[in-house]
Formats: structure tokens, sequence, C-alpha cells
């Protein structure tokens, strides 16, 4: 079975497409060899990838590539039965989730996951959760705020009567006040309007500019590689290129599948 | 060091009234117990003032309840059966503890003594309903949904078989050795019966009106918070850094608690508590007051105790007909107020400043 899977013959094929990510920064996040299969159905293949300090990766591919498992692993929510997850050279696979922010890795969950039926001050208040410095965190809302000023308008309103974006601002900006050294953000565009997106994504690269590294999982891969660093392409549970995103942008195949082929 | 003078001019007012401010909501608890104690009687009649004891102490049942169903959007179905343990444990305690210090139950002489020992009795009805809610919700609360509720209907029924299971009730001072307690003489299916009732309308409102301010604390607190963000996303509370598990325990622990204080009031208001009162039927009544008065309105669970408990009493003039429209009325309910009473709000978010609007067209001009 093993044998069969190394010898795999597109594997093989990627192998050339894919290079390592050497930036300048140290590595924040290494993921080795991730294996993970929801009862039967296998959805990573061993994944490899990593995640400089400082940098915007973005990892795209189709529905069901594994995307979000790969998200989900690293952060915690599903346990992958092989492979290897270090934070800041700090081994952190089989950690509950709820420990992962505590040592400075934030989720921003696919859907958004805000609390409707709290008010956008109290999803606030949760995203600085884990933490007890009450300076600290007045001044993380005051620079979340500051990013979001849509946020600032519907304090006092329930989560749950925000329009899509907002949500999706919301959620970005609770996951911030964790301050998280690493963010982690799951499909932030999906279903929303063309111009909201664009807004979404030069928040991702303002947050990037003030330190905070970001690990972006997309479908919409324009977008995603425009603002990032690095670009991993996932299909079926494998990464299949990992290149710096202007060369992905660039390249024929991710052009083809992933960019609507102009 | 800077001298006492000066530490005493630079604490501000707001300081210097803290300790005072900090016990005004316990003094207005007690008030409030002293006020329904005095004006009751003069309002209504006897029958009446025991209507409002019950009323009392399905407000502890349902308040405790809300923190599990209400706040964490877990489903537990057993709150009986932590109500009869604390029903039993309080009253074993007041019950034993008279017959052996005094060697008769519910004399006139002893009530200063016998209101200690249900007080003990209380506070001993809490903790063992804690400890059997610890033990019941470790195991199931890290199982999501459904199991919870199967498991706690299930530890409802085992409650009740169990206390079916114990032996004859003690009546003399003389039968009541250590051994014979261990046997648990607590009289089976029948009932444990001859409790003195001496939780009046004083105590029971005393410990309605605690249960409602420290559950309003909890909601207000990062505990509370941690709880309402498991009701409303699981997923998204991980993502926040909520250990689950540690955090629906906590919930399931703290309702079993005051679960256990309803029962041991509950106990001591001249009724015998039997085996039945763990069962699924009584369970179910306290469920319907937090899904009537809104799940995780502590004021609703309030309100809907009142009109469950008086309710059936009003239409009693309707003789059989009375749980028909007893019926009819929850469906209705459930029709035009589906979230209940109050929803997820307080009765006074309803009144003064709208500072939650509930649609979005209300805050946009």
């Amino acid at each position: 079975m093993s044998a069969a899977h190394t010898d795999d013959n597109p594997a093989k094929l990627a192998e050339q497409h894919i290079r390592p990510n050497t930036g300048d920064g140290p590595v924040m996040l290494q993921v080795s060899d991730l294996h993970m299969a929801y009862g039967a159905i296998r959805a990573l293949h061993g994944v490899d990838l990593t995640v400089r300090q400082g940098q915007i990766v973005t990892l795209i591919g189709c529905n069901g590539a594994g995307k979000s498992t790969t998200l989900r692993s690293i952060s915690g929510m599903c346990k992958p039965q092989r492979g290897k997850i270090t934070l800041e050279g700090r081994e952190i696979l089989g950690l509950p989730s709820h420990a992962m922010v505590r040592l400075g890795m934030a989720h921003s969950p696919e859907g958004r996951g805000i609390f409707a039926n709290l008010t956008v001050e109290e999803n606030l208040e949760l995203g600085a959760f884990a933490r007890r410095d009450k300076s600290g965190i007045a001044a993380d809302r005051e620079r979340a705020l500051t990013l979001f000023p849509r946020v600032r308008e519907r304090m006092k309103q329930m989560a749950g009567t925000l329009s899509g974006g907002e949500q999706q601002m919301l959620a970005m900006a609770r996951a911030l006040m964790a301050r998280p050294r690493l963010l982690l953000l799951d499909e932030p565009s999906l279903g929303l309007a063309p111009q909201i997106v664009q807004t979404i994504f030069k928040i991702i690269r303002e947050i990037n500019a003030a330190g905070t590294t970001v690990l972006l999982v997309e479908q919409n891969a324009h977008m995603a590689l425009n603002i990032a660093h690095f670009g991993y392409v996932l299909e079926v549970g494998r990464i299949v290129m990992a290149r710096p995103a202007k060369e992905l942008a660039a390249s024929d195949e991710v052009r083809k599948a992933y960019l609507g082929g102009h | 060091m800077k001298p006492l003078a000066e530490h005493i001019r630079a604490i501000t007012p707001r300081e210097a009234f803290r300790p005072v401010v900090m016990f005004v909501p316990w003094i207005v608890c007690v008030l409030v117990a002293l006020g329904m104690h005095t004006l009751a009687p003069l309002v209504v009649d006897d029958y009446w003032v025991n209507v409002l004891r019950r009323i009392g102490v399905f407000i502890v049942a349902a308040v405790s309840l809300n923190i599990v169903n209400g706040f964490t959007g877990q489903f537990s179905m057993g709150h009986a059966g932590f109500m009869a343990i604390g029903a039993y444990i309080g009253g074993g305690v007041t019950y034993y503890g008279s017959l052996m210090l005094h060697g008769s139950v519910g004399d006139p002489s002893f009530q200063t003594h016998g209101v200690l020992l249900m007080l003990g009795g209380v506070a001993a009805a809490g903790c063992v309903a804690a400890g059997a809610g610890y033990v019941v919700g470790l195991p199931s609360l890290r199982l999501r949904g459904d199991y919870l509720a199967i498991v706690t209907l299930g530890f409802g029924e085992i409650i009740r078989v169990l206390l079916e299971l114990t032996t004859k009730q003690l009546y003399t001072r003389e039968e009541v050795t250590l051994g014979a307690l261990f046997k648990l003489p607590l009289n089976g299916p029948t009932g444990f019966e001859r409790i003195p009732g001496y939780a009046s309308v004083f105590w029971i409102f005393l410990f309605a009106s605690i249960t409602c301010l420290i559950a309003y604390r909890v909601k207000q607190s990062s505990s509370g918070r941690a709880f309402l963000s498991i009701r409303e996303d699981e997923i998204a509370a991980r993502a926040m850094g909520v250990n689950l598990t540690k955090y629906k325990v906590r919930a399931f622990v703290l309702a079993a608690f005051f679960g256990g204080v309803a029962g041991a009031l509950y106990a001591h208001t001249g009724v015998n508590p039997s085996p039945t009162d763990a069962g699924f039927q009584r369970s179910f009544d306290i469920i319907i007051m937090v899904v009537l008065g809104g799940l995780g309105s502590i004021s609703g669970s309030v309100l809907a105790a009142i009109i469950l408990i008086a309710l059936p009493e009003l239409l009693r003039d309707l003789q059989q007909y009375r749980l028909i429209v007893y019926a009819l009325l929850l469906i209705i309910m459930m029709l035009v107020r589906p979230q209940g009473l109050f929803g997820v709000r307080e009765i006074w978010d309803f009144f003064g400043k709208k500072n939650r609007p509930t649609s979005k067209e209300e805050s946009n001009p």
C-alpha cells in the first residue's frame, strides 16, 4: 500500500514543481509528512509545508483537496494519523486546540464561526479569552477596530445581524484579539462580493505588515497569490506545487487549473 | 513608605465604597426573601403560601438547569435526579439529625436547631449533587449533543431505582445506629416521610434569589462567556481557546449543585420525597420551564416557573380538562414564540434603552 504511494507517478512528476520555502525569516511553522483520514476516506497523503516568520503563505486548491483539513490538523481541530507539526520549533501535534491559542496561533475557522446570538463586543471579548493582560487586550482591541472600522460601528449589535462581509471582518478582528504570532485564515473570501473580498485581502496584507505571520487557505487563487509571498498547491491530499507566489501565478499549470486559463 | 494619611487621601470614593457596594446584591436577596415572607400571608391564604413555596423551589431548579441547557446549550434531561439526591440528603440530615440529637422529629422546641440542620442539609445536598454531577458529566460531556441527553435521562432513572431499593425508615432514636444508617433507611418506594417543613417562604426565596444572583453573575463572568460561546459554536469556541470539556463540566456541576439545593428545600416543604421525584416526568417539567422562559434567560426561567406552577392551580376548577388547557397553552406558546418568553434576553432588556437591536433595519438609519 505505502510502496504504491511513493512510486506513484503523478507524485514523482510533481516533485520538479516543488521547491523549498527559503525565505529570510526563521521557520514559524513546519508541517512534515502529514497523513489524515476521516475513517476510510483519506484526506491527506503526506503534506509538507513551511511557513516562515513574517510571510503570508497561501494554500490553494480545489474543493476537497484537503486545504481545510490541513489547517484543521495544524490547529488541533482534527487528529492526523501520522506526521509532524512544529510551531516555532515546538512539537504541537496532538495538543488540544484550545491550547494552541496560548502558543500564539489563532484560527479563524471556515464559515466564519461567529457567535451569532452574542453582541459584536462580546465576540471580540471572547477572542481574548485566553489572555489575562487587561491593558494589552484594550490595546489590541483598538488596533483591531482601527483595521476594521465597520466592526466598530456595530459593537452593540448581535453578531448574527451583520452582513456576510461584516461577519468575516468580525471573525478576523476576533482572531486578532488573541494577539497571534501566526494567524490561520480559512477561506476568508467565501461567499463575499468581489468588492468586499478586495477589502478583506487588503486588510490581510496590513495585518501581515504589522508583524503577524499568515497562513491563508483560499479557493480564490488569484487574490491569494496576489498578496502571498509563497504558495502551495494542494491536489487530492498532496502538495503538487510549491513556489514563490509570483512564480505560481505566472505558471501555466496554475493559470489553467485555478486562474480560469487566462 | 508613604505616610498612612497619603494612602487614605489616595482612596477614591469608588474604591472606598466598594466593600459596601459588593454586599448590596446579597442584602437585596435577604430583603426580597423577608418581603415575601411577611407579605405573602397577608395577601394570600395558606394554600397559596404553599404554592408560593413550590414556586420558589422550582425557580431554583429551573434557573440552575438554565445554566446547562440555556447558557451552555447542553441538553441535560436528568435534573430531577439531582433534585432527588438533594431532597433525600437534605431531608435525611434534618430527619435523622433531629432524631439523634433531640430524640424526636419536628418538635417546636427544637425548631431553631432544626432550621440549622436544614441549612447544613441544604449545603450537603448541594455538594453531593455537585459530586454526582461531576461523575456523570465528565464522561458524557466529552461526547456530543444527544449522548448527554441519553446519559442524563438514564441517570435520573438510575437514581429512581436506587431510591426504591432503600430500606425501611427508622422512627425511634434507639433504632438509629451508624450501621443502620449505612443501609440507607429512606423508606424505599413509599417515600421518605415526616420531614419537618422548616423551609419557610423566607428560606426558599432567600435561596431562590441567591441562585438567580449567582446565575446572573456567572452569565457576566468569563466562565459565562465561555458557556455562551460553547452554545453558539463549539468549533469557534475551541478556536478562541475555550477548553470545551472543562467548561461544560463546570456548567454541569454548578447546575447540579443548585439542583441539589432545590431538592433539599423541596424536602422541607411538607412533602414526602419519593423515588418518582427523580423520574423523567419531573425532569421534563423543569425542562419545559427553561424552554418556555427562553434558553439562556434567567428572568424567563423565573417567570416560567411561576406560570407553570400557578397555572395548574388556577385551572383546578376545570378539573379533568386542565391538562388539555395546559398542553394547549404550551402549543400556542411554541407556535407564537418558539424562542421562549424572553429568548436569550432578560426581562429588563425589553424596557428602557434599546441597546440590543434585534434586526438590522433598526440600527441602519
